[in-house]
């Protein structure tokens, strides 16, 4: 069991420093260098010394690797060469409101999916399972940012019930953004519900097939008994790896959900970072958005692992 | 082939699915023979007319026709996404059968890695790219085709191995068969068909991620016509001129959802299931 736990933390690790290689190999590879890409034809003298002087450019490639991946273990992910500040000061408040944004998402998006899968699951094929399907198709393939616009039409410009774009000043508390996150979250938990929705939905349907639910009819054990004892906690586990799936969706679609709202969080900043060619910004955001990743891909294996047995036997 | 598509056809969705998948492919191959005016011309006096009879959609902020817009605005966003499909179709699909007829020690390691690509936000990943790079098909399409085909190599390698471990195959290991005409004698017509359905559903996936970049401003560049990027940039004037912002949304997601439904026809169709292949 412990050894198992081990193995898991081990993949988690070994995820995290083949994702910091590529994503460090990846800016290696281009042709020039940071500081030219950045300063794109104003490239030379003493602006681009200087700027190689302060990336610390003038060194080989695997010290300035060891030092990028162990200053960001630390929390210190260099400094930003359009903003001109450590990377560390900038991304901190738009962290804490793209969390905000993404956590206030996937607790409203989780329990409502997992209920309207097993809805759909028990009442395979007829008008609720048929809706609820149609419903989860067409938010799973109209792009958010169509979902998106068509919500700030209504309820922004029609309506006027909430800001079409979130004006908050720098530094506004919890209080401030609620009504800028409304449409926003909206939006994320739609795909998320209709993701998760479609896994668990099929995870019931395969397991109210299953010998031990058939038995359970046979004895006589009230339909909404088996349900809720037997098929939802067995649907649960395999629905546990698509929660943890969907979170990556959540994390990109967050980018473009925070772009359309002009959302101050960490999406944006790397749009606009991108926008600039501040590639050491670039890398410290998706450096941080995979570590997230990969924590949340952990914690549902973990989670996976202390809810069915069968997983903890040998030969697993 | 026809049974295949009257199957495909005898389902509402499959109907659907095709009919939208078929209408949007002629029109982006027609679109210069149909469009009333030239999608990129710019008219200064007909700045944001509302829909009538001369612009049946109307005008954008630049005074071009909405129409012809939305008719040529699927022509790149279709062509490169296509292009990546059958990148990412054919190179997961080689390796997929590979790793899974030879398995053992490679095959472990090599999905150790695979795992690592899937288990990383990949649309992170292509911005990098694109910020590196610069943006344009160039650099979408390659990197498009790769990480959908990392997907497309983990459900068909997993096909792969139930395969591999029938009778036929064992047979003709047992007959000496080297490893090149097993993999496309005996493998590749067992999964071609779940192949064609997985690139066919990466397809869709794809034009939703090739219309959110450019949305952001990294796929298409201006004044090309496409879906994405007119969303972008009509999107400010929402509340008085709508129509530049609703006819491209409308274009766009119909094409999404009418492949998805194809696909998933088609998957139908030959007898597999999709239901429980949804998460890679």
């Amino acid at each position: 069991m412990i050894a198992l736990i081990f193995r898991r933390f081990g993949f988690a690790a070994f995820t995290i420093a083949f994702v910091s290689v590529v994503m460090f190999a990846a800016v290696e590879a281009l042709p020039g260098n940071v500081c030219t890409s950045f300063l794109q034809r104003f490239a030379q003298g003493p602006r681009l010394e200087r700027c190689i002087e302060q990336q610390g450019l003038d060194r080989p490639a695997l010290v300035r690797y060891g030092e990028w991946v162990a200053g960001a273990a630390k929390g210190d992910f260099g400094y930003s060469l359009k903003k001109r500040k450590p990377i560390n000061e900038l991304i901190w408040e738009r962290f804490r409101n793209t969390a905000l944004l993404g956590g206030i998402a996937a607790l409203l998006a989780i329990p409502l999916a997992i209920f309207l899968g097993i809805v759909a699951g028990v009442r395979r094929d007829r008008p609720a399972d048929l809706t609820l399907s149609s419903a989860a198709m067409l938010a799973m393939t109209i792009p958010e940012f169509v979902t998106a616009t068509a919500l700030i039409y209504i309820f922004a410009v029609t309506l006027q019930w909430f800001p079409a774009v979130t004006i908050v000043s720098p530094g506004a508390s919890l209080a401030q953004m609620l009504p800028n996150i409304v449409l926003p979250v909206i939006v994320l938990s739609a795909v998320l519900v209709a993701h998760i929705m479609r896994m668990m939905r099929a995870s019931v349907i395969d397991v109210m097939a299953s010998d031990y639910v058939q038995m359970a009819r046979l004895k006589g054990v009230p339909e909404r008994q088996i349900i809720r004892k037997h098929v939802v906690p067995n649907a649960m586990i395999p629905a546990l790896n698509v929660i943890a799936l969907t979170i990556a969706w959540l994390l990109a679609g967050v980018v473009v959900v925070e772009k359309v709202f002009n959302y101050p969080g960490l999406g944006t900043l790397m749009i606009q970072a991108i926008y600039d060619r501040d590639l050491p910004m670039v890398q410290a955001i998706a450096l941080i958005f995979s570590v997230i990743y990969v924590g949340v891909n952990l914690l549902a294996d973990l989670a996976a692992l202390a809810l069915d047995p069968r997983l903890r036997r040998k030969g697993h | 082939m026809l049974k295949l598509l009257k199957t495909i056809v005898s389902r509402p969705s499959g109907a659907i699915g095709l009919g939208l998948t078929v209408f949007h492919i002629l029109m982006a191959l027609c679109a210069p023979w149909i469009a009333p005016f030239d999608p990129t011309a710019q008219n200064a006096d007909a700045i944001l007319i509302a829909p009538s009879a001369q612009h049946w959609m109307g005008t954008d902020t630049l005074g071009r026709d909405v129409f012809s817009r939305v008719l040529h605005g699927g022509r790149l966003a279709i062509a490169v996404t296509f292009s990546a499909a059958v990148l990412a179709t054919l190179w997961g699909g080689f390796a997929g059968i590979f790793f899974g007829t030879v398995g053992g020690r490679v095959d472990e390691y090599s999905m150790r890695i695979v795992d690592a690509f899937l288990s990383m936000p990949w649309l992170l990943f292509l911005l990098l790219i694109i910020s590196i790079g610069g943006a344009g098909p160039v650099t979408i399409i390659p990197t498009l085709g790769f990480f959908y085909g990392v997907a497309v190599l983990r459900v068909i390698r997993g096909a792969a191995m139930q395969v591999a471990a029938r009778d036929f195959v064992t047979a003709a290991k047992a007959r000496g068969e080297a490893l090149w005409p097993i993999l496309s004698r005996e493998m590749f017509p067992n999964l071609s068909d779940i192949l064609l359905v997985e690139g066919a559903m990466r397809w869709s996936w794809m034009l939703l991620a090739f219309s959110s970049l450019s949305f952001l401003g990294f796929g298409a560049t201006p004044p090309t016509p496409d879906w994405g990027l007119m969303v972008a940039q009509e999107r400010g004037l929402l509340s008085t001129a709508p129509w530049g912002v609703f006819w491209p949304c409308v274009a766009l997601s119909s094409l999404i959802i009418g492949i998805n439904l194809l696909a998933d026809a088609v998957g139908k169709a030959l007898g597999l299931d999709r239901a429980t292949a949804i998460a890679v």
